[in-house]
């Protein structure tokens, strides 16, 4: 009896490692036109686990205080051996991960993954969604330049719209009425710890759900298999569709370390809080398709604030956006044409707006 | 095993005033709990400037027709020299969504890069999203210092 054996055993004897692999082994993947979509959840974890590493990395030279985490960056970019490696990486897989995780959202949502027994699943990833927004707008203050603190300026004025408790939660998140080193030192507890715990939490429930009910079957292909129960095809998840989605996380890997080597993220210039706003400033990619409709809504609108009226609208779209699983009927008909017809709108809405931006500077 | 009660439904008022208690005693220990959380993370208030005079610049300082953003306390505020030699003071926080101002010398106006707000040099908000005009502020010299006050603290 080898090492091998003798571990199984013993672990056998404990834990009942028989049961767990035949657990993982019974798991299955639906086959498919569509199933190239099941990897975007894979992918979005793979970028996540990518930004742990990464950032428990940047944690050993960072230092979140407002004098000195803008020369601490640079020193991770200039002296630490692979410093800028490590630092790019971060970055741009936090963009890449908004970018699938987004992606993973919109192909649920037209697929209609989301149905009656997903509910809680939709709802777990959309939580999910809008924590890596919040990971997103934190570590962007982190290095402390001048971008970053006006990107902060801006978003966290945003909710200080809300009538009531908008004045609580900018103070919250600020750190007091304006953003100073105390708002470095917040984001940097929101960023290392906070969401961090949260969202493990998430992800572990996101998983447990999707483990509980299997992949979804979209509507079209599932009405096939029941006229063609012949042709229904799947694959074992291990090892088989494990692997394939291992090949797709290589080729991140490489699209990753292509992308830290030839465009490492700049560190900017450091932030000066007596200083104007530069021309030409605007936050990052994915929150660009609200800023080009804060800066578009006139100053008012009828009796109310334009800016007040945007954050409502859409703080009101994230929500019934977030809530439209619970009002889809589960079969075809015209509340489920209604339904993707939103997902169109609210998709091209975002794409239109976001190119927009760019040209319109 | 089995712990239930055999008299369970025999005393259900018993039983009731039993939930009742400790729901009520569990409840009450988590908002005292809760409430120096909340009351934790909100920072305490820090003493503000209001009164005082502020020396913005001196005379000299500034060309006609540009601007210069200075330190109002603990708040960027806009000091601006117009082309028939009068100043301008006024809060450098845009009042659309707290980005930081400037004076355009080709535009002759104050304008924020953010979201493209436009204001007057007295703080008229004129076009772009902005809501509200700018706070604007006095402006007195003293031999050749440029001081700036909020209106109404002479």
């Amino acid at each position: 009896m080898g090492i091998a054996d003798g571990l199984r055993q013993w672990l056998d004897e404990r834990f009942g490692w028989h049961e767990i692999r035949a657990f993982i082994e019974h798991k299955t993947v639906p086959l498919h036109r569509y199933s190239y979509w099941y990897f975007l959840g894979g992918m979005t974890l793979f970028l996540f686990v990518i930004q742990v590493l990464t950032g428990i990395l940047l944690l050993l030279y960072y230092r979140p205080s407002a004098n000195e985490a803008y020369e601490s960056v640079q020193y991770i970019m200039t002296q630490v051996r692979f410093g800028w490696l490590i630092r790019s990486i971060h970055s741009w897989s936090a963009n890449l991960m908004v970018f699938t995780a987004a992606a993973h959202m919109f192909s649920v949502f037209f697929l209609k993954s989301y149905r009656k027994p997903r509910e809680l699943t939709w709802l777990s990833g959309m939580l999910l969604l809008f924590l890596v927004l919040g990971f997103g707008f934190s570590g962007y203050l982190l290095p402390w330049n001048t971008l970053s603190v006006f990107a902060t300026k801006v978003g966290t004025d945003i909710p200080g719209q809300i009538p009531v408790i908008g004045k609580w939660i900018l103070v919250f998140l600020r750190g007091g009425e304006d953003v100073t080193g105390a708002t470095l030192t917040r984001f940097f507890g929101f960023h290392v710890a906070v969401l961090p715990g949260i969202a493990t939490l998430m992800i572990g429930l996101h998983l447990l759900l999707v483990q509980r009910f299997g992949m979804s079957v979209p509507p079209g292909v599932e009405e096939e298999w029941k006229t063609k129960p012949l042709e229904q095809r799947e694959m074992r998840f291990f090892p088989n569709f494990l692997l394939r989605e291992l090949m797709a996380w290589y080729v991140a890997l490489a699209v990753l370390g292509g992308l830290a080597a030839l465009k490492p993220w700049e560190l900017g210039t450091k932030a000066d809080l007596f200083a104007s706003a530069p021309p030409g400033i605007r936050p990052e990619w994915y929150f660009m398709f609200m800023f080009q409709t804060l800066r578009m809504l006139p100053a008012k609108v009828g009796f109310i604030d334009g800016e007040l009226l945007g954050v409502l609208c859409f703080g009101a779209a994230f929500l019934v956006w977030t809530l439209l699983p619970f009002f889809d009927p589960g079969r075809p008909g015209r509340l489920q044409r209604l339904i993707t017809g939103i997902g169109f709108f609210a998709l091209a809405y975002v794409a239109v707006m976001t190119m927009y931006a760019y040209v319109a500077k | 095993m089995n712990y239930q009660s055999t008299n369970v439904e025999a005393s259900p008022k018993r039983r009731r005033f039993l939930e009742v208690f400790l729901g009520t005693g569990v409840m009450a220990s988590l908002v005292s709990f809760l409430y120096p959380v909340l009351r934790y993370i909100i920072p305490p208030k820090t003493v503000e400037l209001t009164a005082d005079n502020v020396l913005a610049a001196h005379v000299g300082d500034l060309k006609p027709n540009t601007g210069k953003i200075f330190r109002f306390g603990s708040r960027p505020a806009l000091l601006v020299l117009t082309s028939d030699g009068k100043y301008h003071a006024m809060s450098a926080i845009c009042t659309h969504l707290g980005c930081t101002v400037e004076y355009r010398s080709d535009l002759r106006d104050v304008w924020c890069a953010c979201h493209g707000g436009l204001y007057a040099v007295d703080g008229r908000n004129i076009s772009g999203p902005p809501p509200r005009p700018l706070e604007s502020y006095d402006v007195f010299l003293k031999a050749d210092e440029i001081y700036v006050r909020r209106p109404g603290n002479a």
